[in-house]
C-alpha cells in the first residue's frame, strides 16, 4: 500500500493593531457600534483617494525583517478585482509581483524551519451580518455590512509548502502569533479575527518530489479548527486518493460544526483578478537610513531568546518556551534576575506561581500586583534561608493581593524563620520526648521515620522552622 | 450699452469688485439671469445652486465691507463639472448610476475655491464619466456650442465649456484624461489649461483614469487660466500623487515677457486628417509669437502615432477598475435582483450609458489574465517611451506648439455612431496626459463658417507658468479671446 505524505502552505493574514487605518485616519478600534468608525477613504467614496499610513507600512517591514526576509527596496501597490458587498470600491489595494518582502524563515522549536515565501501589506475588507434566523447566508432575511475593518492594515505571510502535519501548521502559526506580538504589531487575537488563516494542503506519494492537487482550505478561527480541518482534509484526500479518485484544485470551505471542509469553488470558477498597479499610490522606495532604522525597532526575538535561556541561562527548552511564549512574561522573568533572582529559581517562580495564580484568576502578567523587583526579594529570603520555601508562598499568596514587599509580610506576619538552632533544639527534644514509637523505629533503622518527625517540629513552630536545620538537629539528637 | 457684469472675466470681474462699481450679489444675479436667458438652448449645466450661490455672493460683499476680501476670486461665479464632488450637492458624472448621488464631502479644489471666496453655481454637464469628446456621453442629454447650435461644444468638459463661453458662468473648472479640457476650450473659444500631473489634487474628482486626470480652469483668457490654477493647486495630504510646488505662484511667473523663447512644432502634427482651416490657424499663431520674440523649430515626436492607441489601453483599463465600486450596493442606483450577482448586474446594465460599457468591456479585457502582458503592459512600455520623446523635444524647446483639435466644432450626431472618428478628435491632446506634462489651449483663429480654433501649447513638467506667459502674451497682441458666440436670446446680457 502507498505511504502518502501531507504538504501544508499557510497564508497567515494579521491585522496590524495601528490606531489609524491603512489609508485614512479611521480607528481601528474592535467592537466598536457598526458604521461607527468609517468614512469617504474606507467607504470607497467616488472620487476619494487611498494615502498610506506610514506606521502601518514600517510595522509591515518590521515583521518582514523578523522573520528573515529580504525587504525590497522598491515596492508597490496593485489593485486586486473581485466583487463583493463587504469590499467598497470592488477592488482591494494590496500587493502582486513586488511585495515589501521576500524570501525569509520561521524556526520552529523541535521541528525543520518553514520558509516564508512573501510578506506583503493590504487593506482589509468589511464585514457581512446576516439578520434573521441563525444569522447564516442560507437562512437569513437581510445581509447587512459593516465597514469598520474596510481599510484595517492586513498583513499576509505566505509560507513555502513546508509543513507535514496539522499540528505543525498550528505550531507555525502559534510562533507567528507569538512573534507579532513581540513585535507589538497586532493583537494576533484569532477570536476577534486579528489573526486569520488559510490553507493549502495536498497529499503525495511519500518520497513524490510533485506535489498534488492543491486545495485551499478557507474558514479556519482558532487553532484548533485549523488542526481539525487540516486533519480532516489529510485524511479525505489520501482516502480519495486510495481509492483511486483524482483530486482536482479547488477551495474548500471549513465547517467547525460539522466537523467536516465542504467544496466552495473549481478552480475553473477562480476569480481572475486582473491585478494592475494602484495609479493613486506612488512606488515606494526603502532607502538604507529608514531600513536602519526600523530595524532598530526589533526586539530580540522569541526564538533567539528561547536559544539563549537554554544556552546561557541553563533552563530546559520546555521552561524556556513557557517563559518567551509571551513577550511581557519574558520580560517579566528577565526583569525579575536583573532584579538578583537566580534564573532556574526565578522560571519557576514566574511559571509555576505567577503565572498559575494570574491564571486561576483570568489575569495577564501585566495584571499582577507582585513587580518582578518584589518577587525577586521574596527569592531572596528563601535564599538567605529568612523564610522557608513553603513560608514563601504563604506570603507569595499575600503579596499577589496586597502588592506589599514580601519583607513587611514576612515581618507584619512574623514569618521569619528559625535557624537559630538552640531555639530549635527545644522543640526538637520536644517532638522526640511526645514520639517515643518513631524514635523507637528510626532507631530500628527504618530512617523514613524522620520525615514524619521533622513534620511534627515545623507544626509545633507552625511552619516557621528552617526545615535543614531542623533535619540536622534531629539526626544529631536521634544518634547521640 | 453696457458690458452685462456676466460677460466679465475674472481679472475684471475682481477689478470691479475692487473698485466697488459693481457687487458679488449684481454679479451673481446677473450670471444667473443670463443662465436663465440661455440654458435652455445651451444646457450646460446638470444643476443649479442660486440659492447657496446668493448666500456666498452675500457672504463676499459682506467680507468685502469689512476689508477682508480673499483676493481676485472672491465673489466671482464659477462653475463646476459635475464629476467633482461637492458636499450636499448632486455630483452625478452624468450617468444614471449616480443621479441620486450626494457626495459628503468637498473635492479639494472645491475646498479651495471656497476658501478663496469664490461663488459655486453649479454643477456642469459633461459625457457620462467623462468618457467622450463632445457631451454627447451625458444621460441627461447633450450640452450644446453657444457659437452654433447645432454643434457640440466638445468634451468631456463640455458643460463647462458651454457655460463659460455662453458667459452662464465666470470661469468654470473641469477634468482633463485626455483632452477633456483642452478640445472644448478649443471648440468654444476658450483658454484651457491641463496642469501638470501631480500640481492639483485629484481628491473628490470621481476618477476616470486615475494616472491620467487633471483638474483645471477653462475661462475667457489665459490671465484667468492662471488665477484659477493658483487657487486650485499644490499639495494635498488627501493625494499621493499631488506634489509640493516650490518658486514664485503661477500668476507671477506667467507674468514677464516671452523674448527668446524656443518652441518646437513637431512635423508629425500637421500630417492627414488635420483641417486646413485649423492648419492655417495654428501657423498664422507663429507671425505674432515671432514678433515677441520667440523662434520656432521643427521638431520629430516618432512615438506621435502610437498615443491614441497607448491611450485607449491604458485609460479604459484604469476606467475599468474605478468604476468598478458602482455596483448598487453602497449609494446610487440599485436595480433588486434575485440575488447579488444579479443585482450587481441589472444595476450596471441599467445604470451606464453605452460608451461607458464600451470602455469598461475594453478595459476589463486589457487586464484579464493572458491578456495584461499583450495589452496593458506593452502599453505601459510604450508609455515611458513617448514620455522619453517629450522630454527630448523640450530639452531643445521651452515649449511645443500643436493644434487642439483636427476640425472645429462638429455637428451634434456627427460622431455619435462611431467611437473610433470620436476617439480621433483628441488626437493632439491625448499624449499631453500619457506623458503628464501640462498644456494651455488658446484660441488663435476661426474657421470661414464662424466656428473658434484653437491652438495647443505643451510644456515642462512643472513648468507651467511658462505656458501661461506665452499665452498671456499671445492674447495682449491678439483679440480672438474676446469675440463672443452669436447666441440667438442673449437677454439682457447681451454686449
Amino acid at each position: 500500500m502507498t505511504e502518502f505524505e501531507t504538504v501544508i502552505g499557510l497564508e497567515v493574514h494579521c491585522e496590524l493593531s495601528t490606531k489609524t487605518k491603512i489609508f485614512c485616519g479611521c480607528s481601528t478600534k474592535f467592537g466598536a457600534a457598526p458604521n461607527s468608525q468609517v468614512c469617504p477613504v474606507c467607504l470607497g467614496l467616488p472620487g476619494t483617494l487611498p494615502v498610506m499610513n506610514a506606521e502601518a507600512l514600517e510595522r509591515a517591514i518590521l515583521v518582514g525583517l523578523a522573520v528573515g526576509c529580504t525587504i525590497r527596496r522598491r515596492f508597490k501597490f496593485d489593485r486586486k478585482h473581485y466583487y463583493y458587498p463587504d469590499l467598497p470600491k470592488n477592488f482591494q489595494i494590496s500587493q502582486y509581483d513586488l511585495p515589501l518582502a521576500h524570501d525569509g524563515r520561521v524556526d520552529l522549536a523541535g521541528a525543520h524551519p518553514v520558509r516564508v515565501k512573501r510578506v506583503h501589506l493590504e487593506e482589509d475588507a468589511g464585514k457581512l451580518v446576516h439578520e434573521g434566523a441563525g444569522q447564516q447566508i442560507a437562512t437569513g432575511t437581510a445581509a447587512l455590512v459593516d465597514y469598520n475593518r474596510s481599510g484595517m492594515p492586513l498583513l499576509e505571510i505566505v509560507s513555502e509548502p513546508d509543513l507535514r502535519e496539522p499540528a505543525e501548521a498550528v505550531a507555525y502559526v502559534k510562533s507567528l502569533q507569538t512573534l507579532v506580538r513581540y513585535l507589538h504589531v497586532s493583537d494576533g487575537n484569532m477570536e476577534e479575527g486579528s489573526l486569520r488563516c488559510d490553507a493549502n494542503i495536498s497529499v503525495r506519494p511519500k518520497g513524490a518530489d510533485e506535489l498534488g492537487a492543491k486545495i485551499e482550505i478557507k474558514n479556519m478561527n482558532s487553532f484548533k479548527s485549523i488542526e481539525h480541518a487540516l486533519t480532516f482534509e489529510a485524511r479525505r484526500q489520501r482516502d480519495a486518493l486510495a481509492r483511486g479518485e483524482t483530486l482536482a484544485q479547488e477551495t474548500r470551505l471549513w465547517d467547525d460544526t460539522a466537523g467536516e471542509t465542504r467544496s466552495m469553488r473549481s478552480k475553473e470558477a477562480a476569480h481572475d483578478y486582473r491585478y494592475f498597479p494602484e495609479p493613486d499610490l506612488l512606488v515606494f522606495t526603502m532607502d538604507d537610513a529608514r531600513l536602519a532604522v526600523i530595524r532598530g525597532r526589533l526586539p530580540e526575538l522569541p526564538w533567539t531568546k528561547r536559544l539563549r535561556y537554554v544556552q546561557t541561562l541553563g533552563l530546559t527548552d520546555y521552561d524556556a518556551g513557557v517563559l518567551t511564549s509571551d513577550r511581557t512574561v519574558a520580560e517579566y522573568f528577565e526583569a525579575t534576575i536583573a532584579a538578583g533572582a537566580p534564573p532556574k529559581t526565578a522560571c519557576n517562580w514566574v511559571s509555576t506561581e505567577l503565572l498559575g495564580a494570574l491564571h486561576g484568576r483570568k489575569l495577564g502578567i501585566g495584571d499582577s500586583r507582585v513587580a518582578p523587583r518584589q518577587l525577586a526579594a521574596l527569592i531572596a529570603l528563601i535564599d538567605k534561608a529568612t523564610i522557608s520555601g513553603k513560608i514563601a508562598k504563604t506570603v507569595f499568596a499575600e503579596m499577589l493581593v496586597s502588592g506589599a514587599d514580601p519583607d513587611a509580610v514576612v515581618k507584619a506576619k512574623g514569618l521569619v524563620q528559625i535557624t537559630d538552632e538552640d531555639a530549635l533544639v527545644t522543640s526538637v527534644r520536644d517532638v522526640l520526648a511526645a514520639n517515643p514509637q518513631s524514635v523507637a523505629d528510626f532507631k530500628a533503622g527504618k530512617s523514613q521515620t524522620i520525615g514524619f518527625l521533622v513534620g511534627q517540629v515545623m507544626k509545633a513552630t507552625g511552619g516557621k522552622a528552617n526545615p535543614q536545620a531542623v533535619n540536622k538537629i534531629l539526626k544529631e539528637e536521634l544518634t547521640r | 450699452m453696457m458690458k452685462s457684469p456676466a460677460s466679465l472675466t475674472i481679472h475684471e470681474a475682481a477689478a470691479a469688485l475692487r473698485a466697488k462699481t459693481l457687487s458679488s450679489v449684481e454679479l451673481t444675479k446677473a450670471v444667473f439671469e443670463r443662465i436663465r436667458a440661455v440654458e435652455p438652448q445651451v444646457h450646460a449645466y446638470l444643476h443649479l445652486t442660486e440659492e447657496d450661490a446668493l448666500a456666498q455672493a452675500a457672504a463676499s460683499d459682506r467680507r468685502r465691507a469689512a476689508e477682508e476680501s480673499r483676493g481676485p476670486l472672491d465673489g466671482v461665479p464659477i462653475a463646476l463639472k459635475d464629476n467633482l464632488c461637492t458636499r450636499g450637492v448632486p455630483t452625478t458624472c452624468a450617468s444614471k448610476i449616480l443621479e441620486r448621488f450626494v457626495p459628503p464631502y468637498d473635492a479639494t479644489v472645491v475646498t479651495r475655491l471656497r476658501a478663496a471666496g469664490a461663488v459655486i453655481t453649479g454643477k456642469t454637464n459633461l459625457d457620462e464619466f467623462a468618457f467622450g469628446s463632445s457631451t454627447e456621453n451625458s444621460a441627461f442629454g447633450p450640452s450644446r456650442n453657444p457659437w452654433d447650435l447645432d454643434r457640440v461644444p466638445g468634451g468631456s468638459s463640455g458643460g463647462s465649456a458651454a457655460a463659460v463661453a455662453a458667459d452662464e458662468a465666470i470661469a468654470a473648472l473641469g477634468s482633463d484624461t485626455g483632452g477633456s479640457i483642452r478640445q472644448p476650450a478649443a471648440l468654444c473659444g476658450l483658454a484651457g489649461l491641463k496642469p501638470t500631473y501631480g500640481r492639483v489634487s485629484r481628491y473628490g474628482l470621481i476618477a476616470f483614469a486615475s494616472s491620467l486626470d487633471q483638474i483645471g480652469p477653462l475661462a475667457k483668457d489665459v490671465e484667468d487660466c492662471a488665477i484659477l490654477e493658483e487657487a486650485i493647486e499644490g499639495w494635498d495630504a488627501a493625494d499621493s500623487t499631488s506634489v509640493r510646488l516650490e518658486g514664485p505662484s503661477v500668476t507671477q511667473a506667467s507674468a514677464g515677457d516671452i523674448q527668446g523663447l524656443r518652441i518646437g512644432i513637431a512635423k508629425e502634427w500637421l500630417g492627414t486628417g488635420l483641417d486646413p482651416e485649423v492648419r492655417a490657424a495654428v501657423d498664422g499663431a507663429r507671425v505674432p509669437l515671432e514678433k515677441l520674440g520667440c523662434t520656432f523649430r521643427e521638431i520629430s515626436l516618432p512615438l506621435q502615432d502610437y498615443a491614441l492607441p497607448i491611450y485607449y489601453l491604458v485609460a479604459p483599463a484604469e476606467a475599468s477598475s474605478n468604476l468598478a465600486r458602482f455596483d448598487g450596493v453602497k449609494y446610487g442606483r440599485r436595480e433588486d435582483g434575485a440575488n447579488i450577482v444579479e443585482m450587481y448586474k441589472k444595476s450596471r446594465s441599467a445604470g451606464f450609458g453605452p460608451e461607458t460599457k464600451r470602455r469598461i468591456i475594453l478595459g476589463t479585457y486589457v487586464l484579464s489574465a493572458g491578456y495584461y502582458d499583450a495589452y496593458y503592459l506593452k502599453a505601459l512600455k510604450a508609455r515611458t517611451r513617448l514620455r522619453q520623446d517629450y522630454l527630448d523635444a523640450l530639452k531643445e524647446c521651452d515649449a511645443l506648439l500643436s493644434p487642439a483639435t483636427p476640425t472645429p466644432a462638429f455637428r451634434i450626431g456627427e460622431k455619435a455612431d462611431d467611437p473610433l472618428q470620436m476617439y480621433l478628435s483628441d488626437i493632439y491632446t491625448v499624449s499631453v496626459n500619457l506623458v503628464g506634462l501640462p498644456a494651455l489651449v488658446v484660441p488663435c483663429g476661426f474657421s470661414a463658417a464662424g466656428l473658434p480654433i484653437g491652438m495647443q501649447l505643451i510644456g515642462r513638467a512643472f513648468d507651467d507658468a511658462t505656458l501661461l506667459r506665452v499665452g498671456a502674451r499671445y492674447q495682449n497682441v491678439t483679440d480672438w479671446h474676446r469675440r463672443k458666440p452669436p447666441l440667438p436670446d442673449s437677454g439682457e446680457g447681451g454686449v
